[in-house]
């Protein structure tokens, strides 16, 4: 319940005149850079995959920024189960990077569960249909079931009609928030599962997913849950923290980690890490120890 | 060991690691990580079965039929079973596709598998069943599944049934890593070091000593197994090929380099402190035009000035 109060504050005590900016990382913008080391853009990106993004001792949400502005630059239908931020807060820093959410969200390109608002609704509006976070009511929340219906019938194509949006993408911000509210593990890891089955698979769609990697804190859940999902993953960015702690010039290293490559011995660099430091409207990367800070 | 010996060693060994995994039957572990995945191997002993002309049961939950079948060709394809538990396994779906009994009964309908003749059976993955299915009911499934004869000798080698599980090491506690283990006949563990991968097997024969065996190998794009050597141990990390040698001394403020002159202009410079020849001839011979010091005092008012030497009375 106290989770629900607290996100009902918050929404309150929103406005978009005051918006708080987050505390450490100052706001951010499209990453040409990170399309260039992911070997990707947005008119050519791959299909059917899903990507986990996870970070550790840092902030990791730039990258969910990223991805998100990502695949409405590439024309794609997005559904944003967005369960930590309000719909503000991503439209801001969308608008540097070049996105409108608002205007995607008119045009139908954009659907977002709102998780801080409707959290709110789930205990104080009348339910007539089951709600995708019906689990916050019950006592012993099984599955994400309905979360799963949502996500299949905001990105369901159409039929009959022609394709409009290039193919279907989840964005979730971020899985840690479902294990704090008490689902288990294995119940995010079926959900994520469905996901993959529906969007990836039948669809040739693609699923982005954020899991906060709880490093020193023994966290077995969300230690099973990040497992579980690496294996399932095709990609996998890994954002931390300096080892050596916090330092001005630069904010963390970035791993990639690319999985399941079609050929089991594919000659494609599997992992790979890279620095960076995140300015204004882009973030910059470079090789380890080359920041021109430091030369 | 001649070259041509060597290959022939090689090629048999190739047979044997991955025969000898299938040889015991009963229940085969294939425990992986995220670094080191197993299922390339798995569809490599589902490729040595079906080439064997044995009928292969896969019981899929965490990839698509597509996806599993793919780099198989149609020989083998056509001696394979998919049982899919990936696309609506709990259920969800709208149309409702019922799967009687969940993923207990679609393991155990494959005890009853129709037709004669030796049976491959493999599981993608134990880990999810783990996560739905209580641990000592998978537990007895499995027993029942893998389960031989008590007469060891009734039983003609070709009615053998063999079990592959593909495990995730990390995602499961020690009990039911350890319940599955002491199910397995064979054990292999994967890890690697410097991008080759390595399997280290746990043979548990009946009645006899477990024995150990680590082979070192890649898998091809067909999932045939190729034997590799081990890797050498590096005194340094290779280079990462993709890390681009940048130059640190460019784009600098500052000069770190030398034109000729100046370094002629260095070398030729004498420092101060340092004793040359040409110092100490000047010190010894006092210089052309160079005048004779002379110490100038000024007596002070209390001064009691005698020119005397006062060392005259010492008797020395």
């Amino acid at each position: 319940m106290w989770w629900v109060l607290l996100s009902s504050l918050r929404c309150i005590h929103y406005s978009p005149s005051s918006h708080p900016a987050p505390l450490c990382v100052p706001e951010l913008g499209m990453f040409p850079e990170l399309n260039n080391l992911l070997n990707t853009s947005p008119e050519g990106a791959e299909q059917g995959k899903l990507t986990l993004l996870c970070d550790a001792k840092t902030d990791g949400s730039f990258l969910v920024h990223h991805f998100l502005s990502f695949y409405l630059k590439a024309n794609c239908k997005v559904c944003f189960v967005a369960l930590v931020q309000s719909f503000s807060h991503y439209n801001i820093v969308g608008q540097k990077l070049g996105v409108s959410l608002t205007a995607a969200r008119e045009r139908g390109q954009l659907v977002v569960l709102e998780g801080l608002k409707s959290a709110v609704d789930v205990f104080f509006q009348p339910q007539e249909e089951p709600h995708p976070l019906q689990f916050l009511r019950e006592a012993n929340a099984g599955d994400l079931q309905l979360l799963y219906a949502f996500v299949r019938d905001a990105l369901e194509p159409v039929d009959g009609g022609e394709a409009v949006w290039r193919c279907p993408v989840l964005l979730v911000d971020d899985l840690s928030a479902l294990l704090s509210l008490g689902m288990g593990p294995v119940a995010v890891l079926d959900f994520v599962h469905y996901c993959r089955a529906t969007v990836c698979r039948e669809w040739k769609g693609n699923v982005v997913v954020l899991v906060h990697d709880s490093g020193d804190a023994e966290d077995e859940e969300n230690d099973v849950l990040l497992n579980g999902l690496s294996h399932q993953s095709h990609l996998i960015l890994r954002a931390e923290g300096l080892a050596t702690g916090f330092c001005k010039d630069v904010h963390g290293q970035l791993r990639i980690l690319w999985r399941r490559p079609l050929q089991p011995t594919a000659h494609r660099d599997r992992n790979l890490t890279y620095q960076y430091k995140i300015q204004d409207k882009s973030v910059s990367f470079f090789a380890k120890g080359m920041s021109p800070a430091v030369l | 060991v001649t070259p041509s010996e060597g290959v022939r060693r090689g090629s048999g060994r190739i047979l044997a690691m991955l025969e000898s995994l299938l040889a015991l039957g009963g229940l085969v572990l294939l425990r992986d990580s995220v670094e080191w995945e197993g299922r390339s191997l798995l569809k490599a002993l589902v490729k040595k079965s079906a080439l064997c002309g044995e009928q292969v049961h896969v019981l899929g939950c965490e990839v698509s039929e597509e996806e599993f079948r793919e780099g198989f060709d149609s020989s083998i394809n056509s001696r394979l079973v998919y049982h899919d538990l990936f696309r609506d396994p709990l259920s969800w779906s709208k149309p409702g596709k019922v799967l009687p009994g969940g993923p207990l009964e679609a393991l155990k309908a494959l005890d009853k598998r129709t037709g004669s003749g030796p049976v491959t059976i493999a599981l993608d993955s134990l880990s999810w069943l783990l996560h739905h299915l209580p641990c000592p009911t998978l537990c007895q499934t499995l027993h029942a599944l893998s389960h031989q004869d008590s007469c060891p000798g009734d039983t003609p080698p070709g009615e053998q049934v063999r079990v592959l599980g593909l495990l995730h090491e990390e995602l499961h506690g020690l009990g039911p890593l350890g319940a599955l283990s002491s199910l397995a006949q064979t054990e292999v563990t994967l890890s690697g070091t410097m991008g080759q991968a390595s399997a280290h097997i746990l043979y548990q024969r009946p009645r006899q000593r477990p024995t150990h065996q680590t082979q070192w190998f890649s898998i091809l794009p067909d999932f045939s197994l190729k034997l590799q050597a081990e890797p050498l141990l590096e005194s340094q990390p290779r280079s990462d090929p993709h890390t681009p040698s940048v130059d640190p001394t460019t784009h600098l403020t500052f000069n770190l380099h030398l034109s000729k002159k100046e370094r002629e202009a260095k070398d030729n410079l004498t420092l101060p402190f340092q004793f040359s020849s040409e110092k100490q001839q000047a010190l010894l011979r006092p210089g052309l035009g160079q005048a004779t010091s002379h110490i100038f005092y000024e007596p002070d008012a209390y001064d009691d000035l005698d020119q005397e030497d006062p060392d005259d009375d010492l008797d020395v």
